[in-house]
């Protein structure tokens, strides 16, 4: 039986539409990562699921349960995106606290704490933390009582790669306990080989699920070859060759992926022509943003 | 149930103490007592008075300034500080109850204030009555003046949850806690002087004006406080003290009203917070 099931799910603040018939689910054990942008309906979506906000359609089944109910909320730990402690509190009082409002044995935390790293600044006020340690102080919060399913709101954002690498160790071996992970990001490089799936998300609609691999085969994108040319060849290579200039040397060619051998031998034909060569492949942006329609990040002019 | 209202309220009220709350209003409020006292000494021994009758009274005016602020300022961010630090969506998302939540934060609250306020009449008390000496009536005055306190004080912590719940934005939650303080304490009285002065004695003097006073929790405390002292000298609104249309008891009502319509208005304000 899956933990989360969502379908159908609608959101609407208003005439805004946040979230958009959108059905999802999560098996034990599985690691499943919401992409998309700022906006997108991520957080819409983790707070629908905690039961803070009650949809226009749909329905929502946290281990069987309705979001919000006693059952419900046990089943489910959440680790918002900014979160920040009271400053005065030690670390381990914090998880005394959260312990405490789940009824979860307090003999639990000294391991929690041990898990994430924090066994030694335990009895430090959260106000010396750094970021890192605060993000991991978050996390144990979520692991408190062993849950069926873990919420993580873009966990790693502002996390050096060091402490983001740790992080990802945690949720993988909490998954592996059979925890449920749903996680949201913006970046798709950083969940590659750490999720088990990943749902693309952009303005309220679920645009895409299934594996990595999955997603780049229907996405079935086209390489671009890029030649730079001699002066003076371009515009012969452009008639040529077709494509789209760049500017005074350089062409880029649009390559669909059947087609790549046979653009490179016609490419090689001219060899006397160029100056330089390169294939670019599509990357995981490129994925993202064929199924969400924008831009990962920023265009960085070329 | 009681494990979770007792989880939130050890740690509110550790956070209480870590922000030297309750230091420093028991602090302020010895300093005050013990200036009220001393000062005032000198006249209640003229007067052959008791001199601890006497410092309850002076110390009931000064009290319905200090009290409702101190509780104010306590209480304000109690809230709206979670919301805006992202950390009340985490004790929300566990099967706490909003209610609880509320009660718990009030209880944590009333007892951080509730100790200030017992601590330091307790010590300014004890060192009244050791130099000057004391009777049963000056103690019961200052045991009275003591639990009206406290219960003032609630009322004050209630009233800034509620709006800390309300609004859900510290900046905002701390413009209303200075305005209630303003207009609860200090503009009603100086709208009733003039409303007195404007009206002179009439059916305003005596019918209405003792409900308006009544009305108002700061001075329901201060009736309480000065009606029941017999030999306090007491002028202007308090003069009102000895001409009640009521029992000086029904004052303690009208604070308990207050104090229970602000717990359900907070519950319910509490339950409507989007995290």
């Amino acid at each position: 039986m899956n933990v989360l099931d969502i379908t159908g799910l609608t959101i609407a603040f208003g005439k805004t539409v946040a979230v958009d018939n959108v059905s999802l689910s999560v098996a034990p054990g599985e690691r499943l990562a919401l992409l998309g942008h700022n906006g997108a309906g991520k957080t819409t979506l983790f707070k629908a699921i905690l039961g803070f906000l009650k949809p226009a359609s749909g329905q929502i089944a946290v281990a069987g349960h309705r979001p919000g109910s006693d059952a419900a909320r046990i089943a489910v730990n959440y680790l918002p995106e900014t979160v920040a402690f009271a400053r005065n509190l030690t670390g381990r009082e914090v998880l005394e606290y959260f312990s405490g409002l789940r009824g979860a044995p307090r003999a639990e935390i000294a391991g929690l704490l041990e898990r994430v790293g924090l066994t030694g600044a335990a009895d430090r006020a959260v106000g010396t933390y750094s970021k890192g340690m605060r993000q991991r102080l978050g996390l144990a919060q979520a692991l408190i009582g062993a849950p069926r399913l873990l919420l993580l709101d873009e966990p790693t954002s502002g996390l050096d790669p060091v402490s983001r690498h740790e992080f990802y160790g945690i949720i993988a071996e909490a998954a592996s306990r059979g925890s449920a992970v749903l996680l949201s990001s913006h970046g798709l490089e950083e969940i590659q080989n750490r999720t088990d799936r990943v749902a693309i998300l952009a303005q309220g609609e679920l645009r895409a699920e299934g594996t990595l691999a999955e997603l780049a085969a229907r996405a079935a994108l086209r390489s671009t070859i890029r030649v730079t040319a001699l002066p003076g060849e371009a515009e012969r290579l452009h008639a040529e060759l077709g494509g789209t200039r760049v500017n005074g040397t350089r062409l880029d060619i649009p390559c669909p992926p059947g087609a790549k051998l046979d653009l490179l031998a016609r490419v090689g034909s001219h060899a006397g022509a160029l100056a330089d060569f390169d294939l670019q492949t599509p990357g995981l942006d490129d994925i993202y943003r064929h199924f969400s329609g924008q831009p990962l990040r920023e265009e960085t002019p070329q | 149930m009681i494990a979770r209202i007792r989880t939130v309220f050890v740690q509110e009220f550790r956070l209480a103490r870590r922000n030297q709350w309750v230091l420093l209003a028991t602090l302020m409020l010895t300093l005050f007592a013990l200036a009220l006292a001393f000062f005032g000494a000198g006249q209640g021994a003229a007067l052959k008075a008791d001199v601890l009758s006497l410092t309850a009274a002076s110390l009931a005016t000064l009290s319905v300034y200090l009290i409702p602020l101190i509780a104010l300022l306590m209480s304000y961010d109690a809230f709206s500080g979670e919301v805006e630090r992202g950390a009340l969506a985490l004790t929300l998302a566990t099967p706490i109850r909003r209610w609880e939540l509320f009660a718990a934060k009030f209880l944590a609250q009333c007892c951080a204030a509730g100790i200030a306020i017992v601590g330091s009449l307790a010590i300014a008390g004890a060192a009244v009555a050791l130099v000057y000496g004391t009777e049963p009536a000056g103690l019961w005055a200052w045991a009275r003046l003591t639990a009206t306190s406290a219960l003032l004080g609630a009322v004050f912590v209630a009233a800034g949850l509620t709006l800390s719940a309300a609004t859900g934005r510290t900046a905002r939650a701390a413009a209303f806690a200075i305005g209630i303080w303003l207009v609860m304490v200090v503009l009603y009285d100086l709208a009733l002087l003039g409303g007195i002065m404007a009206a002179g004695e009439g059916v305003f003097a005596s019918r209405v004006f003792p409900w308006l006073v009544l009305a108002n929790p700061a001075d329901a405390f201060r009736l309480y406080n000065l009606a029941a002292l017999d030999a306090a000298p007491v002028a202007g609104i308090d003069g009102l003290a000895r001409t009640l249309p009521f029992a000086p008891a029904a004052a303690l009502g009208a604070l308990a009203l207050w104090l229970a319509a602000l717990l359900a208005l907070g519950m319910n304000r509490t339950g409507r917070i989007e995290p």
